[in-house]
């Protein structure tokens, strides 16, 4: 019998028992719209995350203090002394990957403007570190080099920042106090968002490096030194000569740990990349799960249904059917079965993944990986639920089977 | 129809058949040597009380089943050495199966009841249903092809799967106790089908029954008993339903007959006649 007569056959079966069958398909609906919904959340995420390593600049270089355990470690790192500004012209001049390079001195302090006041963190830099984060003013300017080298008490404010003490008022040319010093407002930044960790990046004031080391921190070190490469692979190609320079210029012995660590956009892109992977794979398994319970459904309704039509099957035999047409009978329709489910579900899936998109404000990003994978993996499932009903189907005896009441 | 093909031996030759079944401890002799030649176009009811055998050789004749011992020529052609599949070949094409319980397929227009053969048969959708058309007006069920086996009498269902039986062309006709839930005239009706077939086509037709005045329409009777046969005669004072019809008062299964007429007085008493 032609696989075609089967289908026919298998729907007709199935459409004489609605009821049942779309009961039995909602197992295997529910797991696949599961699986396409979780994976298009898990990819939408990433795709964010993607998204913010972007806007740092794929180019860029960090090169910080201390020792190079990422997290944990780095709030510490910034009270090891052993980053100046000489390593930046150093690197600058010995490393030609690198376009070019700010440091970064950070410090906290409470921030006042008239009645309004702010705690935040204020970071020491050059002008150039606006260019190298592609970070431009929305009003105003930035601080000049000249500023820089005069130590000059002129700052930059972050959106938040900025919000938070002009509610009204138009910061440019305001002086707001940061500890007991005044500080002329330039400018104020464009909102950069949360960073990849979740940082408010806008809650923070920006000053010359000069002016934070000497009259805010009381330093003479840098904590951090932001640079740029030319291109993305530059800046993975930039690590080693990096390393090597700064090892030799900190006079660090050959079996010495760094006092240092460099760590490029591109790593972290590649780690966030991995950790998404791992966490899309997870709902996706877990997804999974609902899916095989889908297909247990399947294999009870389908030996249910198999002795429920015990006198179907020895007529057919009697009427000629081989073992083989009656199994593939009963699996044609599990098949059916999970099929049917299976594209019902990524429609569910897809609609589910709108929806949240729509009502939760998460970014979904729909794959059609995914959808082929679920749409496979759902045929699978009838096949392997399947197999052992139409197995007891087709090793019915045909006499048996007649007087079966 | 279907004319045997070796016209010289018989249509159907056992030889020595012997069945024996394993029941738990028990061996159960079914069947202790039976031999037994019936030729094309014959008519034979095969009588004898439960447990004589003759449901074991209607399966062996049907080829549902195979013997333990001895053999069965069909159509010249040894059939206790096929396998499972040749056996449903030979099943589909050649032979026809009706039951006592009707055995349609609920939820199932008659049509597609009768086309279910035709299914296993390799043969093109038109010429299908063409076919299950062809013998649903057979049996004078044309006008309820599209009617479900829940809609249709007793007597209608089972010509209905008369029909199923015939839609192959076969050349034996198999029928297990045919008229066993059916009322007497229904059964006569059912009879007349049987007789024209056999007569008019050449069918051959093999039917158990263990009603004596059934048995009287065939044109042979085998009686079984403890898995032999008993004896095997012509029959005498053979009854022709058709003249036997007339004597009966027309029952309400009468207008089932009157096929041309497809009336909603008709189709209601139908309805009512539930099968039992």
């Amino acid at each position: 019998m032609e696989l075609l007569n089967t289908l026919a056959l298998a729907l007709r079966a199935l459409s004489r028992n609605k009821m049942r069958s779309s009961l039995t398909m909602l197992g295997i609906i529910i797991g696949v719209g599961a699986v396409i919904a979780t994976v298009s959340i898990g990819q939408g995420a990433n795709y964010l995350v993607q998204q913010g390593i972007q806007n740092m600049g794929t180019n860029a270089v960090f090169i910080a203090a201390g020792s190079g355990r990422p997290g944990g470690a780095r709030m510490g790192s910034w009270a090891v002394k052993s980053l100046v500004m000489d390593d930046i012209q150093a690197v600058l001049r010995e490393v030609p990957l690198i376009r070019e390079a700010a440091p970064g001195v950070m410090s906290r302090g409470q921030v006042v403007y008239q009645n309004q006041n702010w705690n935040t963190s204020i970071m020491g830099t050059t002008p150039n570190y606006f260019q190298i984060r592609n970070w431009p003013v929305q009003s105003g300017s930035t601080f000049s080099q000249e500023e820089v080298d005069l130590a000059a008490n002129v700052c930059v404010l972050g959106t938040t920042v900025a919000n938070i003490l002009f509610p009204v008022e138009n910061p440019i040319g305001k002086t707001v106090r940061i500890g007991n010093l005044p500080f002329r407002v330039t400018g104020v930044l464009e909102s950069k968002g949360q960073s990849t960790n979740g940082d408010d990046q806008d809650d923070r004031i920006f000053a010359p490096y000069t002016t934070v080391q000497k009259k805010i921190a009381g330093i003479t070190w840098i904590q951090f030194i932001v640079a740029s490469a030319v291109t993305q692979d530059a800046s993975l190609a930039a690590v080693q000569p990096i390393t090597e320079l700064l090892r030799e210029r900190h006079r660090i012995r050959r079996g010495e740990d760094d006092d240092f660590f460099v760590r490029t956009q591109t790593e972290v892109a590649d780690l966030a990349n991995q950790t998404q992977s791992v966490m899309t794979l997870l709902l996706g398994s877990i997804a999974s799960v609902s899916l095989l319970v889908g297909g247990i459904g399947i294999m009870n309704i389908m030996l249910v249904s198999v002795t429920e039509r015990t006198r179907e099957i020895g007529v057919r035999m009697a009427v000629g059917a081989t073992e083989g047409d009656v199994q593939n009978q009963f699996l044609v329709e599990a098949v059916t079965l999970s099929m049917v489910g299976g594209l019902i579900g990524i429609i569910v899936g897809l609609a589910g993944s709108a929806l949240i998109n729509k009502v939760l404000r998460w970014p979904v990003l729909i794959s059609v990986k995914a959808m082929i994978i679920a749409a496979l993996f759902s045929v699978a499932v009838g096949i392997f639920f399947g197999f052992y009903p139409a197995r007891k189907a087709a090793r019915l005896d045909p006499i048996e089977a007649l007087r079966y009441e | 129809m279907s004319a045997s093909l070796n016209a010289d031996g018989p249509m159907i030759r056992l030889e020595q058949v012997h069945k024996t079944y394993q029941l738990g401890e028990m061996q159960v002799h079914a069947l202790r040597g039976v031999s037994l030649h019936i030729e094309d176009s014959e008519f034979v009811a095969v009588m004898g009380a439960s447990g004589s055998g003759k449901s074991t050789l209607m399966n062996i004749i049907g080829c549902l089943d195979r013997p333990t011992r001895g053999q069965y020529f069909l159509d010249g052609a040894d059939v206790s050495t096929l396998t499972k599949n040749e056996l449903a070949r030979i099943r589909n094409r050649k032979l026809g199966f009706v039951f006592q319980q009707f055995n349609l397929l609920s939820r199932t227009s008659a049509l597609e009841n009768v086309e279910l053969p035709t299914v296993y048969s390799a043969l093109p959708p038109e010429e299908r249903v063409k076919r299950a058309r062809e013998a649903l007006a057979r049996v004078g069920l044309a006008n309820r092809a599209d009617h479900h086996p829940s809609q249709l009498s007793g007597g209608q269902q089972q010509r209905v799967a008369i029909a199923r039986a015939l839609v192959n062309h076969p050349q034996i006709l198999l029928a297990d106790e045919p008229t066993g839930n059916l009322d007497s005239r229904t059964s006569v009706e059912i009879m007349e089908i049987l007789q024209e077939l056999n007569e008019e086509q050449g069918l051959t037709v093999i039917m158990v029954t263990h009603e004596q005045d059934i048995a009287q329409y065939a044109k042979r009777a085998i009686v079984f008993r403890d898995g032999k046969i008993l004896h095997d005669r012509k029959i005498e004072e053979r009854l022709v339903a058709k003249d036997v019809l007339l004597t009966l008062p027309a029952g309400e299964s009468s207008e089932e007959a009157a096929s041309g007429e497809a009336g909603q007085a008709e189709k209601g008493s139908a309805q009512a006649a539930a099968p039992a």
